[in-house]
């Protein structure tokens, strides 16, 4: 069907984009992955940032939700089309489309976050989630009773391999002798959006012993969430900050701050500053880091906190190395 | 010690996987029995799991919610009924069309109604299936009485009776004088109550709220099962734990971090091919599936 409707809508949107053009002299455009802006998590953050933005500086941007694999591409093009002076492009699976469209559009400039495209108008912002992941995984295990914690990742990717292993550095630099259980959900993009099996892996996971559980898994981590609240025990949210979602039982949230990087990118792109290339940014750039509000005061102990504080101080330091994979000794009990 | 543990909470978790799989799978029953074909359950499931979060998040009443799925799966399978018993459509394509017709029609709606993104609001403990015993709730132990319930409405009562003979033979049962749709239609508000019951569990009991896309191809898994199963109840159930039991193996398996997760995640649905082909067309098929039902007309 796709097929068919595109060549109209195309139509269409080629008797529109002149008008488009000259209604605002900047527009900004914003493209959310799968999920949707909603997802109280990666997406929702970089909505967020987004309508900060809109508010701050009073110009409007455009937006497009996409709902299937397919879309894509086609979004990021119309997008472009109608003028937009800067595109981005939210979450990995993004990376291929972003490749292909810019290279129709050299002109225009586009930011992907959390993939690389190597292109003269691209610039790719990848963050050191492990950085983000080993703290909150020191907090686990400093809340754990039973001495085992566990992680729930989304679809099995390098990606989410990052959050593991950070969690698992971060849980073992506290308790040498922890154990992480770690599921994925799944190998698919509905790995994302599987609330029902989400909860069924932390409940399998509680039922091993594990107390504290890690979910980085978009909505599926929902489910996790609220598996943690029915059996009384903890959940860590991620990207966005999550405590609020169960309160009492969310330890914490491992915070992504793509509302920085989309204002950031709004921003540059308008004043000029905008540079293509990579932006690797981890704890330094406090790009990524854990939550702390009213919601999860009660939880985290003064040495937790002043724990976490001496962490991210050696971290940033270059004192103490996270590895973005699990294949060196850090990762072994 | 450990082992034991471990294998009842496998059998823990394989009961609350099953639980949707065998609403589901008994609402194709019903439907199939009677000879149409319900490739909908998916559709179905979803729009009860989003009517029931839905209205419980509204009244604030967990079984007001449950009769908002049921009457929304009903409300499908009179859709259903209309385009293939009354019009005689082809079966599997209406069945499909509700499918996409759904999926992509709630979270519109979901939006329109909430602005949460094709979610409802996140359910309090009142407006949900909680567990009342042995760990489980009401929606279980209804889905696994509801299995002798079955067996006893099809093959003791005079209702059972028609309805598989309509499936089988509709022109005999014509000829006898009973109104062949009406039994079709009969068996289609069963089939509507209990997917919209199957969508439920997974909002308001599983879950604690609607989320798009929620039943990740179980209303599917639900069809494997009941031809699995032959068409008959308990063999049914017994299909659906076994998908439910690897199910939950492959969660534990994945935490032993022996096999790739690729792998394991493959499991259950290898298992499904293999059984299939196992089985094979071992009869059980309701002769007059998939078949409208014409009247003959006297020459």
């Amino acid at each position: 069907m796709h097929r068919l409707l595109s060549p109209v809508l195309m139509l269409v949107l080629l008797a529109l984009a002149p008008a488009a053009v000259t209604a605002a002299d900047f527009m900004p455009a914003i493209v959310f992955d799968m999920g949707g802006k909603f997802d109280k998590s990666f997406n929702q953050m970089a909505y967020e940032g987004a309508e900060a933005w809109r508010k701050e500086n009073g110009i409007a941007y455009r937006e497009f939700e996409v709902t299937s694999p397919v879309q894509r591409e086609q979004a990021l093009r119309q997008l472009a089309r109608r003028g937009a002076a800067i595109v981005i492009a939210i979450g990995f699976s993004q990376g291929p489309a972003v490749a292909t469209v810019a290279k129709e559009f050299p002109n225009t400039k586009f930011t992907v976050i959390d993939a690389i495209v190597d292109a003269p108008n691209v610039q790719s912002v990848v963050m050191r989630e492990q950085e983000g992941s080993f703290l909150v995984g020191m907090l686990a295990a400093m809340k754990s009773q039973t001495g085992k914690v566990g992680f729930v990742g989304g679809m099995d990717i390098p990606l989410i391999r990052k959050f593991a292993a950070g969690y698992r550095q971060g849980a073992l630099y506290v308790n040498p002798k922890i154990e992480v259980l770690e599921n994925m959900t799944g190998t698919t993009p509905e790995a994302w959006n599987d609330p029902t099996r989400g909860a069924e892996l932390a409940k399998a996971q509680f039922g091993r012993g594990v107390d504290v559980i890690y979910a980085a898994a978009g909505g599926t981590g929902l489910g996790v969430y609220q598996a943690a609240k029915d059996a009384g025990k903890y959940a860590i949210g991620v990207d966005s900050n999550q405590n609020y979602v169960q309160p009492g039982t969310m330890l914490t949230s491992m915070v992504k701050r793509i509302d920085k990087v989309v204002g950031e990118a709004f921003t540059s792109a308008r004043d000029g500053s905008w540079q293509p290339g990579t932006r690797d940014l981890g704890l330094a750039a406090d790009a990524v880091g854990w939550a702390l509000d009213q919601y999860n005061r009660p939880l985290i102990t003064a040495e937790m906190e002043e724990r976490c504080k001496q962490a991210t101080a050696d971290i940033v330091a270059g004192k103490i190395k996270v590895s973005e994979t699990c294949s060196n000794a850090a990762c072994t009990n | 010690m450990e082992t034991a543990t471990q294998i009842l909470l496998l059998v823990a978790a394989a009961i609350r996987l099953a639980t949707p799989l065998l609403l589901a799978a008994l609402a194709g029953l019903y439907a199939e029995r009677s000879g149409v074909i319900d490739l909908s359950l998916e559709g179905k499931m979803l729009a009860g799991a989003f009517a029931g979060a839905a209205v419980a998040s509204v009244t604030g009443s967990v079984w007001v919610g449950a009769l908002g799925a049921i009457l929304t799966g009903i409300v499908l399978s009179l859709l259903h009924g209309f385009a293939t018993v009354t019009h005689r459509g082809n079966q599997v394509v209406a069945g499909m069309a509700i499918n996409i017709a759904m999926a992509g029609l709630i979270p519109t709606v979901a939006q329109a109604i909430f602005a949460l993104g094709g979610q409802t609001p996140q359910l309090g403990p009142a407006q949900r299936f909680l567990n009342v015993a042995l760990g489980n709730n009401a929606l279980t132990f209804f889905a696994f009485l509801a299995v002798p319930a079955t067996g006893w409405l099809l093959y003791r009562t005079g209702w059972g009776l028609r309805l598989r003979a309509v499936g089988e033979n509709p022109y005999a049962v014509d000829t006898a004088g009973l109104p062949v749709a009406r039994l079709r239609y009969q068996a289609l508000l069963v089939n509507g109550a209990l997917a919209g019951l199957a969508g439920a569990y997974l909002s308001m009991a599983a879950n604690a709220g609607f989320s798009r896309d929620m039943t990740a191809g179980k209303g599917y898994l639900a069809i494997a099962a009941l031809i699995f199963g032959r068409w008959a109840p308990v063999p049914t159930m017994l299909a659906c734990l076994l998908f439910a039991f690897a199910d939950a193996a492959q969660a534990q398996l994945q935490t032993v971090r022996i096999l790739p997760s690729q792998f394991v995640g493959a499991l259950p649905y290898i298992l499904t091919v293999l059984v299939l082909a196992l089985v094979g067309k071992g009869g059980g098929m309701p002769k007059a599936l998939g078949i409208p039902y014409v009247k003959e007309r006297g020459a």
